[in-house]
This record gives structure tokens, C-alpha cells and sequence, in this order.
């Protein structure tokens, strides 16, 4: 008999396993999960449409395809130039397998890259959003390098002498989410989660059985509060009541003044300034070890 | 079955049972040829089939003594985990640390060495992936962040030998900061000119692919190695259907363009002297 695949277990993203949305009052970490994931949530599409006016979406990575996973492009965020790219799933079934779930493929981490360069060519910052349960697991994605576009991102996005604001609106799924994620700031919408594995391979590879979730969410500290207290990131952005999927309007105004905030310090400071905060930020990332 | 419930170490590997030693004592069989081979002849050839040349694996300090020819200084050999979420499943994840500690007598999965290659002093770190599937937390990023920085710091190029399944996550969103912070180190590395090999071995697979092992000056890996992003069973999952074969193996990364190199164990050390010998000099 052969071992199972840790690997592949681990990294199980499950693009399929999306529960019901219907809150349980048993965990919160979980009732967020389910939150995040909620049909009704809004979009990276949704926000940029009522933070930005003139948002001009720019398409393709120059060197195979344009993958509809990652929506991108310029627009003005209180008059301001800003590039805003997201992670988008789509709404309804047609949209979602256009979309592929919300699952990145090589090609969209590196349009993603694409236009943050543009961004750090003309000076103008990079504003992300993250919303997927993981970057794509498939024949097509490994045969096309997603290994090597994530990584690819992380060492340049480090690079990048623009101010970048992520802000984590819904699913932030493992190596999939950081791959737009490395930033000067780090927002994360109240009902939103980030973390190395879904809470549904945790619990196969733990208690081999996804349903016990619930039990993965709370052990993996994924929630907002959990990480703003280990350092990881740097503010949490109140939902209007119940969750963003009430009142996108009040989700997005919520939001537009988180980023305002972060757009305004960060703006004061110079390219090496902004290079050398980035850095920092993750150098200290995180201080678990002793000796 | 779980690794999780497993409390032997040893058998932790994150892959296939490819590379495990089946038979006990003198003989071995291998997994490439299927042949009987003689134990002694197997670790006398650097753990490398004498008949067909599979590759089985070799643990972290094999491959420093192997890249350094025995000679090497450790660095940061204290560094241990502190459980950032104090994680816990059958076991919690200190006794699972402590138990790991203490029969492979490391402090986490990775050792960090200096040492020579041809005329050049070079940092290695290396993974060890009986140590919870090689995976990588706090230590790790640390460690090899640290080795990094050395590397800036003395201008000595850097090499990383990776065996791993990836981010650990019993160290949750830790460990998957590391990946940011590794990559944020090498940009640095980039900026003033050192260079650094990065070398795959099987299998390597998850957040550390995603990340500093594919962020080589070079990326070379040992024949048949197993590497990728998602794993295999994940992705058979997912589009249910049959991979095909050497689907993620050394090979197909080479074809794909992945890799400038798949080099064989014997060839590695003279590989890199002369990598560095042009990079360098
Ligand atoms: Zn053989």
C-alpha cells in the first residue's frame, strides 16, 4: 500500500467544497469562513466599481492568455491614479466557470505582475484584492509554471517602488492569495479569512474528514483579529451588520476609508522608503522561534 | 492514513513510497529497476541505484557533507519554533516538535551551512524531510533569511537544497509569511549580484516551489524528482482524471522550461564550482 500524498493533501484546496452559507453561532472563526465565501458577498468588481470612477480594465499577460480569474487595470480613487487588481469569482454559474472559481491560473499571476510594473514605471500605486480559495490546481496551471509565477511575484513585488495596499475582501486561500500579496499594507475586510490551507484539507488531513472544518478553522487562527495579534497584518475593516453582503454601498464607503488612510501615510514616502518599509514588514514576519 | 496519527518519525515523507528502502538489512530493493542490490554498494555510491542510477533520498546533512566534502561550518542550529498557534490535532504540535527534535537531533526541518565549493565560499541550507514532510514555519524562513543576509553581507553565493511538501500548517498564516519573506530577501540578493542555485530535490512541492525554489540564478534538480505546486492527488481531484506520466517529475519541468538543469547526484558539486566559477570570477 503507498502512502498517501501528504503533499498534495496539504495543499488541497478543495475548489469544490464551498459549504452552504448559512452561519452557525457554534464557531466564529468558521461563521467568518462561511462568511467570506457567502453568494451575496461583493467582488473585487464590486468594490473597484464604487471606490473608483474611470476603472479601465487592461487584459493579458503578453505571452500566453488573458485568465478572467484576475480582473486588473487603472482607475481614480478620489481623483488619484491608482492600478487595482483582483482576484474575481463570478456570480452566477456561467460567470463562476469563466472565472474558474476564483482560481488563478500562471498566466493571471503574471498579468497581475504585468500591470504592477506598469504601476512602478508611471508611479502610481498598486491597490489588490484578494478573494480566492487558491490559486488553481490542474494539469494546465502546473505544465504553464504556477509554481514559478507565484514565487515570481513575491521577489517583485518586493521590488516595487510604489506604495501596494492589499486588502483581503473575502477568501484569502494560501500561496494563491500572497501571490498579489506582498504590500506595504495589509487590510482584511472583518469577515474575511486568510490562511495556509483551507479549513476543509486541514480537517481531512487532521481528523480525515473535511466536514470537521469547523474544528480546522479555530485551530488555524485565520480570522482577522488572530493574525492583526501575530503581526501579520495591519488593520481590520469593519463590515457594515451582518457582513458586507447587506449593503455592498456601505461595505465599499467602509473600505474606501481604510484605504484612504493607508493611500495618504504611504504616499509621503520616497520609492527606497516605500521598498525598504515592504521589507521590513516581512523581515519581521513573524518572530515564532526561539534560540 | 494520516501521517498526523503516525508517532514513528521516519515514515513522515510527503510523497509516494518510491524512494523508502523496502527491505531490511543487507539488501535493498530498488524502486527504479527493481533489482536487489546490496546495501553497502547503495550508500557507497552516494545513495544512487549502482544498476539503473535512481535517485533515493538522502537527508540534510548527507547533502552538506556531499556539496562540502564533509567540511562545513552550522549556523543558527538553535533556532526552534515557538508554536505561533498553539496548534493542536491527535497531538499538539510542541510534543510533535519535541518528539522530531529529539530523534533526528535538529531543532526544525533545515540546517545552514558554510563551507567551500571549489575556490568559493558558499552558504547551503538544506532541508530534512523527515522533519514533518520537510515542511516550512518560522524556522525555516528564519534560518534561511538569515543565510540570505549572509550571503549579502560576505558577497558568498548561496545555494538551497529543497525537500519539502511545502508551507507547515500547523504554523498556519506563519508559515505562509515566509514564503514573502524568503522572496523579499532573495530580491535583495538580486539587487547586488550574488548568485544563487537553487536545487530540487524529491520531492518539492507547495509554498516552498512557489517561493525561493523557483527564484534560482539557476534551477537544477536531481533526475525523477517530484515537483510542482499543487500535488498530485490534489490535482487528480480536482479534474478527475489519470496524470499523465512523469506528469510534475524533474523531466517535465525541464521540457516546460522550468529548470536550466537536471543534473545527477554525482555531477552536483562540480556543477556548482563551475555555475560559480562563472558567475564569480
Ligand atoms: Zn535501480
Amino acid at each position: 500500500m503507498s502512502n498517501p500524498d501528504i503533499t498534495a493533501r496539504i495543499h488541497a484546496l478543495h475548489p469544490d467544497s464551498a459549504p452552504a452559507p448559512v452561519a452557525t453561532e457554534s464557531n466564529p472563526a468558521y461563521k467568518k469562513v462561511q462568511l467570506a465565501r457567502h453568494p451575496k458577498r461583493p467582488h473585487a468588481l464590486d468594490y473597484i466599481e464604487r471606490l473608483c470612477t474611470g476603472f479601465t480594465e487592461l487584459h493579458g499577460d503578453r505571452a500566453y492568455g488573458d485568465d478572467l480569474a484576475i480582473v486588473g487595470g487603472y482607475a481614480f480613487f478620489d481623483d488619484q491614479p491608482v492600478m487595482v487588481i483582483g482576484q474575481q469569482r463570478g456570480r452566477d454559474t456561467k460567470q463562476k466557470l469563466a472565472r474558474n472559481f476564483g482560481m488563478p491560473k500562471p498566466e493571471g499571476y503574471r498579468k497581475a505582475m504585468r500591470l504592477m510594473f506598469m504601476a512602478d514605471k508611471f508611479h502610481r500605486p498598486v491597490i489588490t484584492f484578494i478573494d480566492t480559495p487558491g490559486a488553481y490546481p490542474g494539469i494546465d496551471a502546473e505544465e504553464r509554471g504556477q509554481a514559478e509565477a507565484i514565487a515570481y511575484n513575491l521577489r517583485e513585488m518586493a521590488r516595487l517602488g510604489v506604495p501596494v495596499i492589499v486588502v483581503v475582501i473575502g477568501e484569502g486561500g494560501s500561496g494563491g492569495a500572497l501571490g498579489m500579496g506582498v504590500g506595504n499594507k495589509i487590510l482584511m475586510l472583518e469577515n474575511s479569512y486568510y490562511s495556509v490551507i483551507s479549513p476543509e484539507s486541514c480537517a481531512a488531513i487532521i481528523w480525515r474528514d473535511s466536514a470537521k472544518a469547523e474544528l480546522a478553522a479555530a485551530a488555524l487562527k485565520l480570522t482577522g483579529p488572530d493574525l492583526l495579534e501575530r503581526g501579520i497584518i495591519d488593520e481590520i475593516v469593519p463590515e457594515p451588520p451582518g457582513g458586507a453582503q447587506e449593503d455592498h454601498d456601505a461595505a465599499a464607503a467602509l473600505l474606501g476609508d481604510s484605504i484612504r488612510k493607508a493611500l495618504a501615510e504611504l504616499s509621503a514616502m520616497t520609492p527606497k522608503e516605500l521598498v525598504d518599509h515592504r521589507y521590513l514588514k516581512f523581515r519581521r514576519m513573524a518572530p515564532f522561534f526561539e534560540g | 492514513m494520516s501521517w498526523f496519527k503516525r508517532d514513528k518519525p521516519g515514515v513522515d515523507t510527503p510523497s509516494d513510497a518510491d524512494r523508502t528502502v523496502r527491505t531490511e538489512g543487507l539488501w535493498v530493493k530498488c524502486d527504479g529497476c527493481k533489482q536487489i542490490i546490496f546495501r553497502q554498494d547503495l550508500e557507497d555510491n552516494r545513495r544512487v541505484c549502482p544498476k539503473c542510477g535512481f535517485h533515493f533520498r538522502i537527508d540534510a546533512r548527507e547533502w552538506l557533507d556531499l556539496i562540502f566534502e564533509g567540511e562545513w561550518t552550522e549556523f543558527d542550529s538553535n533556532l526552534a519554533s515557538t508554536d505561533p498557534m498553539q496548534f493542536a490535532d491527535s497531538k499538539p504540535y510542541k510534543a510533535r516538535l519535541a518528539g522530531m527534535q529529539q530523534t533526528l537531533n535538529m531543532k526544525d526541518a533545515i540546517l545552514s551551512g558554510q563551507g567551500k565549493i571549489g575556490n568559493h565560499t558558499v552558504n547551503v541550507c538544506s532541508m530534512e524531510l523527515k522533519f514533518i514532510g520537510g515542511s516550512m514555519g518560522a524556522v525555516m524562513g528564519e534560518k534561511i533569511t538569515r543565510a540570505v543576509e549572509r550571503s549579502i553581507e560576505n558577497r558568498q553565493p548561496l545555494v538551497i537544497v529543497s525537500a519539502t511538501g511545502g508551507a507547515r500548517m500547523q504554523e498556519g498564516a506563519v508559515s505562509l509569511m515566509q514564503m514573502a519573506k524568503i522572496s523579499s530577501a532573495l530580491m535583495r540578493l538580486d539587487e547586488v549580484g550574488v548568485p544563487y542555485i537553487s536545487v530540487l530535490t524529491d520531492p518539492t512541492t507547495g509554498g516552498v516551489t512557489a517561493s525561493f525554489a523557483m527564484l534560482g540564478d539557476l534551477n537544477i534538480a536531481e533526475p525523477g524528482a517530484l515537483i510542482g505546486f499543487a500535488g498530485p492527488r490534489v490535482i487528480e481531484q480536482t479534474i478527475r482524471q489519470k496524470l499523465p506520466e512523469g506528469f510534475q517529475r524533474s523531466e517535465f519541468l525541464l521540457t516546460h522550461g522550468f529548470l536550466d538543469a537536471v543534473v545527477k547526484r554525482h555531477d552536483i558539486r562540480d556543477f556548482l564550482a563551475r555555475s560559480f566559477d562563472f558567475f564569480v570570477n
